[in-house]
């Protein structure tokens, strides 16, 4: 895989160091709160005027909060491959953001493997149209 | 002064899949509820519709449309959107009408006509809207509904079996409800017998989108009084709160919760009914019998929860024991739920709210609770609108 040629599914989402990529994420510089997509101009803490914020990267590493996959195709925008291959997705908790965040997870990975608490790292595979992702694997297991 | 409204009269379109014009089963639904309050069209005051963006301009002035359709009469007019707690907010907007003293009766007004498959985002290359998005990733409806179910089994230990059950319990509540568009029973071997949608969820567990409408004519204590109705059944709460800061659970279309590094983070869901027991001066040991948004077997195990009904955790085991059926302690979904009428969403919230009329009124037939005095609603839908209605007698 060769992350120069591949462009992004979604631009400045995340990182595209294929070796150890990051969401990348957007922090209050007032109350310290951490979004998700980084596109945000004012903090969404009711208690917070924050109007300044830093992009940062995002813990790259979480614990499983759950998961599920997509037995049927989805409809557009998705672009899927014939015949469609199912795929799975997770929910992941980051601990030092205190945040679940949403993604597929890595080709392969069988439902059966998965436990709810379970190490996960941020990987970048290719979407069925060729675009790159950010997805989820088991932390430690072979690409 | 009371904030309590009566509610004169229900009214529905069966649910089903036809594809005609919603506002053909609108006009069914106003009319059956104009008869069930025994009040004429000319008489009503204010149209207080639900939109539906799936119609088309007539549908995001869903209140108009009906008023025209009815035969224009000079009614104040009003259309609310709240995703799937549409109904609810036109309900609300309704009883502040009345409350206000700006009108005396009101029709309440949803209907919808969905097309087939999943639910889709709008066209167009739109990486700002957060719809969008969650579908460019693959992230469907069913997706989250199977990341809570999910949850569910690892925190609770709940199964793929308890899931199925509420299935079969909420097939056996909608057999006999004429509106109803699945009336078929099931058994535990047909829910594992259908087709994975998200893991754990089936095809069985995952309710379908369909055609429908549902109305209601709601008044004042006064004018229902000089109808000789003043036993009618009341509205006395209608909770349609949003969600505070942090939220805990991943909800549609978010790709994220919110960060809980500044504040802790707190259920949706839950906050809804809490609202709605507050606002009528009730808990959940008053309700005889809820109505509750099951778009999956699971999440109607959370609902349980979160209405208070029994601790966190413990949705299930009333399951299990048979204290959510008809005749059981705390019946659920005696109409059958979304599970038999599938989600008709401007509609859906207004349905609730017309079986908890009719079951309060004795008139629920087959799926009747017996000496039923309390119901709630609790409904949720996108983007942080959801709602919760206490209608007693």
């Amino acid at each position: 895989m060769d992350a120069k040629v591949k462009a992004p599914v979604l631009e400045g989402w995340f990182t595209l160091d294929e070796r150890a990529p990051h969401l990348l994420g957007a922090r209050c510089k007032s109350c310290g709160t951490y979004y998700f997509p980084k596109a945000i101009k004012f903090c969404r803490n009711p208690d917070c005027a924050g109007e300044a914020f830093e992009e940062v990267e995002l813990s790259r590493t979480g614990k499983l909060w759950s998961y599920t996959n997509a037995a049927y195709k989805p409809p557009e925008p998705y672009v899927a491959s014939e015949p469609f291959q199912p795929f799975g997705i997770a929910a992941v908790e980051l601990e030092k953001e205190r945040m679940i965040v949403l993604g597929q997870l890595a080709t392969g990975t069988a439902l059966e493997s998965l436990k709810v608490g379970m190490d996960v790292e941020l990987v970048l595979e290719p979407l069925d149209d060729g675009k790159l992702t950010w997805k989820w694997k088991i932390a430690g297991a072979r690409a | 002064m009371s904030k309590e409204i009566a509610v004169l009269g229900a009214g529905m379109h069966p649910w089903g899949k036809w594809g005609r014009n919603f506002v053909e089963y609108g006009i069914v639904a106003a009319r059956a509820a104009l008869a069930d309050a025994g009040v004429k069209w000319r008489d009503v005051q204010f149209v207080s519709g639900a939109a539906t963006m799936r119609n088309g301009y007539p549908g995001y002035v869903a209140g108009a449309t009906f008023a025209q359709a009815l035969g224009w009469q000079g009614a104040q007019v009003n259309t609310s959107y709240a995703a799937c707690a549409s109904g609810s907010q036109a309900l609300a907007a309704a009883r502040s009408k009345i409350l206000a003293g700006e009108c005396e009766v009101a029709l309440v007004i949803g209907a919808d006509t969905t097309p087939k498959g999943f639910l889709a985002p709008m066209k167009g290359e739109r990486p700002d809207d957060p719809d969008w998005v969650r579908f460019r990733l693959g992230i469907t409806n069913p997706t989250y509904f199977a990341l809570y179910a999910r949850r569910r089994m690892a925190l609770y230990g709940d199964t793929q079996d308890d899931f199925a059950l509420v299935k079969i319990k909420n097939a056996e509540h909608g057999l006999e409800n004429p509106n109803a568009r699945y009336r078929k029973k099931f058994t535990a071997a047909d829910v594992a017998a259908s087709a994975m949608v998200a893991d754990p969820l089936r095809l069985m567990d995952v309710c379908a989108t369909s055609d429908g409408a549902a109305a209601l004519i709601v008044s004042s204590l006064d004018y229902a009084r000089k109808l000789g109705k003043k036993d009618a059944p009341r509205i006395a709460a209608i909770s349609t709160v949003t969600p505070s800061f942090a939220t805990d659970t991943v909800e549609m279309p978010d790709l994220a919760t919110d960060s809980a590094v500044a504040a802790e983070p707190r259920r949706f869901r839950a906050a809804l009914p809490r609202k709605a027991y507050e606002e009528a001066g009730i808990g959940p040991e008053d309700v005889s019998v809820a109505e509750v948004y099951d778009l999956s077997t699971a999440l109607e195990l959370d609902w349980i929860e979160d209405l208070q009904l029994c601790p966190r955790g413990e949705g299930a085991r009333l399951l299990r024991e048979g204290a959510t059926r008809i005749g059981g302690r705390i019946p659920v979904n005696p109409s059958g739920g979304l599970s038999c009428f599938g989600e008709a969403v401007p509609a859906q919230a207004l349905a609730q709210v017309c079986e908890l009329t009719w079951q309060l009124r004795g008139q629920a037939g087959a799926r009747q609770v017996q000496g039923a005095k309390v119901g709630i609603t609790a409904n949720q839908g996108l983007f942080g609108h959801g709602s919760s209605v206490i209608v007693k007698r």
